[in-house]
């Protein structure tokens, strides 16, 4: 026998406990923050529980339904169009008036909707004790008690979310929000217009969609003209005219005065429910929040946690990113002895266990970095991170919550990118997306290191330092630029919630760090590995290549030779022919290396696009160099060692290779900057496209990042030399 | 007298909630209304945003939004 499934909804405001109670429910792994609005997408997860199949859905943390954030529309667009059989609203006890105010709103929907009143034990120790009885009485609606942390109350709840779901409450008959009597009046005068024009069908209910007109909800508007079309006209005029008068009458915005008289409504429910004991209690979050925000010590102390996050993911990440790698390398080379040469074994070895071999090695950085924000995340530090910047950040048009992701790309645009998650904000996150790759991330430092140590011996911190500090400069413009023309809008306004400290949960803390990772892992390692693939691909064809010289017979006489004077020659002279034939031989293969990527299809990419890279200075061996570094930037440094070693048989290091090239100094260092700000490692686009969701916008960062890397490298040879450094 | 000239450890009234659009009626929604007892829990190391307390939560706004709501009985 099929069981009766069920929908049920969570409501809350954010830290309202909502997702410790979903996680309880249903044992699934999710996002469990403290910072507001941190669950921005659906989640589910099925149960089976009293015969009944429970299909649960977590809806994002909102403080209201009206449409302000994408949570909220989100949130709303569920309860009205899916029509779950039960709505539960969570509600933090020790924040009762304000969890009311959604409340109110999840009533107006005439839904089932079923209180869950959570952490009343926390509310009582600090003094707050609230009279469910008489709340559910003069709410009209079933509430039960729960603990979210403590695993308690759930059961309850849910059976009486079965009870409510298969009970036929007449929920339309339930006491209302009642407006003042102008408010009231309009709206009896708009049910009777609409009932007059029995033509007119409303993609909602009656009273509710006459209240949202009334509060000028756009989005409602949309849907009942789309819905009722010319009658819909008809009737936003009708409202209009209801507007004016009320605004007339009121002297405010209809949707303001219908808020007021909400929280009026909501007040004379908290009278009666709500009784506070002591009315000065102890606040440990307060006095917490009195040393974190400190005026003095609270920048050092966040500066401190910043450079302890930094430590952690890339000092002690470090060691197991060893082993990995270690592994990965074991493993390549036990497969090359095991598999026979072939163009399958080149591609697995060289494509794929090199390309995913390359991002698994970043995954405890990852972990590391990912429980650290789930750390602050979970114990509510994040948002006063965010007070605390935001003066700063506001500067760039952006919100203090920015700040996070910006200074993790210094370490690796891919977390970067992903933690602009926590913005709820879609321009703010796609601001901050475009913007993170500018600060230069580690796998840049080792091609700075190589070609300031060659090109600026003496004065290679300095360049570096202002290598970095252009990237930040270059953020800063840009996210001005952006906020004023692409991304125009009113920054995020900074009305955010500063949630009481929590103690947070292991468990918790631990499933957050997994969960983010193993998206990470799933999603990067198919679109890496397709990369890598083509990258393979582009490196290893044409097979045939016709080589200007024929290395096989010219290694072979090599050998000969050599082989004939060793046979004549005595023991210590032996070994050292024998060590310069090995010599001359891996000459010659490092030049057939070369000859090959100049042939491969890779090498003419570089050849075809040398033109544009001559005037920032740069070769062709340059540019194929740059053009590697999209599967990753340190790759960049191990074929410039490929390409110019090989291209000049008098030098063995890098470094005399590069100082006899044509590179200058200056043309390095309008590499450098390209090298700073080009497009962005396979991964870090890969991200992009994830956390945008966009290919416009992945394309676009694409684009204005190479964009404003040739302009500032043009900007850098040219005017160099005109300025008349060389 | 505005909620953006009000100095630590103060409490007040609020009298008008100014401004426009989408941010005046989120303001409004977390509570900050005719009416509503307002506390300056402090301001941020950099003066802006100040942290508040209202309806028995923490809440913070910038200098400018705090700026669009004028207070009442300053103490």
């Amino acid at each position: 026998m099929s069981q009766k499934s069920l929908t049920i909804a969570l409501a809350g405001n954010p830290n309202s406990g909502k997702t410790t109670i979903f996680n309880n429910i249903t044992g699934t792994r999710q996002k469990v923050g403290n910072w507001p609005g941190v669950t921005v997408e659906k989640k589910e997860g099925i149960v089976s529980k009293y015969g009944y199949e429970l299909k649960i859905i977590d809806l994002p943390g909102t403080y209201s339904l009206t449409p302000f954030s994408v949570e909220e529309i989100i949130a709303r667009d569920f309860v009205l169009d899916e029509c779950p059989d039960v709505v539960i609203d969570i509600i933090d006890a020790s924040n009762l008036e304000r969890s009311l105010y959604l409340a109110t709103q999840l009533r107006e929907t005439d839904c089932k909707v079923l209180f869950a009143l959570n952490m009343a034990d926390i509310a009582r120790t600090r003094g707050i004790k609230i009279d469910a009885d008489k709340l559910s009485e003069l709410l009209d609606l079933p509430i039960v008690f729960t603990i979210g942390n403590k695993n308690e109350g759930i059961d309850a709840l849910l059976k009486k979310a079965i009870e409510l779901a298969e009970s036929d409450v007449d929920t339309s008959g339930r006491r209302k929000v009642k407006y003042s009597k102008d408010i009231e009046n309009s709206i009896s005068k708009l049910r009777s217009f609409i009932e007059k024009n029995s033509g007119i069908s409303l993609p909602y209910k009656t009273r509710w969609t006459i209240i949202k007109l009334l509060e000028n909800d756009k989005l409602v508007r949309e849907r009942v003209l789309q819905k009722a079309g010319d009658q819909g006209r008809n009737i936003i005029q009708e409202v209009q005219l209801h507007r004016e008068l009320l605004a007339d009458r009121f002297n405010d915005d209809s949707e303001i005065v219908m808020t007021d008289e909400r929280y009026g409504f909501i007040a004379g429910i908290i009278k009666e429910v709500l009784t506070t004991i002591t009315k000065q209690r102890i606040d440990i979050s307060r006095n917490i929040d009195l040393v974190l925000t400190n005026r003095f010590i609270g920048f050092p102390i966040f500066i401190f946690f910043i450079w302890a996050m930094f430590q952690l993911t890339f000092s002690l990440g470090v060691y197991p990113m060893e082993w990995l790698d270690t592994s990965v390398n074991w493993f390549s080379i036990s497969l090359d002895g095991l598999l026979p040469d072939s163009l399958f074994k080149d591609l697995l070895i060289n494509g794929v266990i090199a390309g995913v071999g390359s991002i698994i090695v970043f995954l405890p950085n990852i972990l590391i970095l990912f429980f650290c924000i789930a750390l602050f995340e979970d114990t509510g530090y994040m948002s006063r991170a965010a007070f605390l910047m935001d003066r700063i950040m506001h500067l760039i048009g952006l919100h203090g919550k920015s700040f996070i992701p910006m200074l993790m790309g210094f370490g690796c645009s891919v977390p970067a990118v992903m933690a602009t998650r926590t913005l709820e904000s879609e321009k703010d996150r796609i601001l901050t997306i475009l913007i993170t790759p500018f600060m230069s991330c580690s796998a840049k430092l080792p091609i700075y290191i190589v070609l300031t140590g060659i090109f600026f011996s003496a004065k290679a911190g300095t360049v570096i330092f202002c290598i970095y500090f252009a990237g930040i400069i270059l953020a800063i413009v840009t996210g001005r630029l952006f906020r004023s023309t692409l991304l125009r809008g009113a920054d995020a306004p900074f009305v955010m919630e500063l949630p009481p400290y929590r103690v947070p949960m292991v468990k918790s803390l631990i499933i957050h760090m997994w969960d983010r990772s193993k998206m990470f892992l799933k999603k990067m390692g198919g679109v890496i590995l397709i990369g890598s693939v083509v990258i393979w691909t582009l490196s290893a064809f044409p097979q045939n290549i016709q080589y200007s010289r024929d290395y096989l017979a010219e290694t072979n006489s090599v050998i000969a030779l050599y082989d004939t004077k060793i046979a004549t020659a005595n023991g210590l002279d032996m070994q050292h022919l024998e060590n310069k034939r090995d010599a001359a031989v891996a000459q010659l293969e490092t030049a057939q290396k070369t000859e090959k990527m100049e042939k491969s299809y890779m090498g003419r990419i570089g050849k075809t696009l040398a033109p544009v890279f001559a005037p920032l200075g740069i070769d062709w061996r340059g540019s194929v160099a740059l053009l590697t570094g999209f599967v990753a930037k340190e790759i960049v440094v191990s074929t410039m060692g490929i390409l110019y070693l090989a291209g000049d048989e008098g030098s063995d290091t890098l470094k005399d290779a590069l100082l006899s090239s044509d590179m200058t100094p200056l043309s390095a260092l309008a590499m450098m900057v390209f090298v700073l700000l080009y497009l962005p490692c396979l991964a870090t686009v890969a991200t992009i496209k994830q956390e945008t969701g966009s290919f416009k916008w992945t394309l676009f960062s694409i684009t204005y990042c190479t964009s404003l890397a040739w302009v500032a490298a043009f900007c850098v040879y040219q005017g160099g030399k005109i300025i008349g450094f060389s | 007298m505005l909620l953006s000239e009000m100095k630590e450890s103060q409490t007040g009234v609020v009298n008008r909630v100014g401004g426009n659009g989408a941010l005046r009626r989120r303001i409004l929604e977390m509570g900050i209304l005719k009416g509503s007892e307002v506390y300056i829990e402090k301001y941020a190391p950099l003066k802006d945003p100040l942290e508040l307390i209202v309806k028995g939560y923490h809440l913070s706004l910038r200098v400018e939004e705090a700026a669009q709501i004028t207070v009442d009985d300053v103490k």
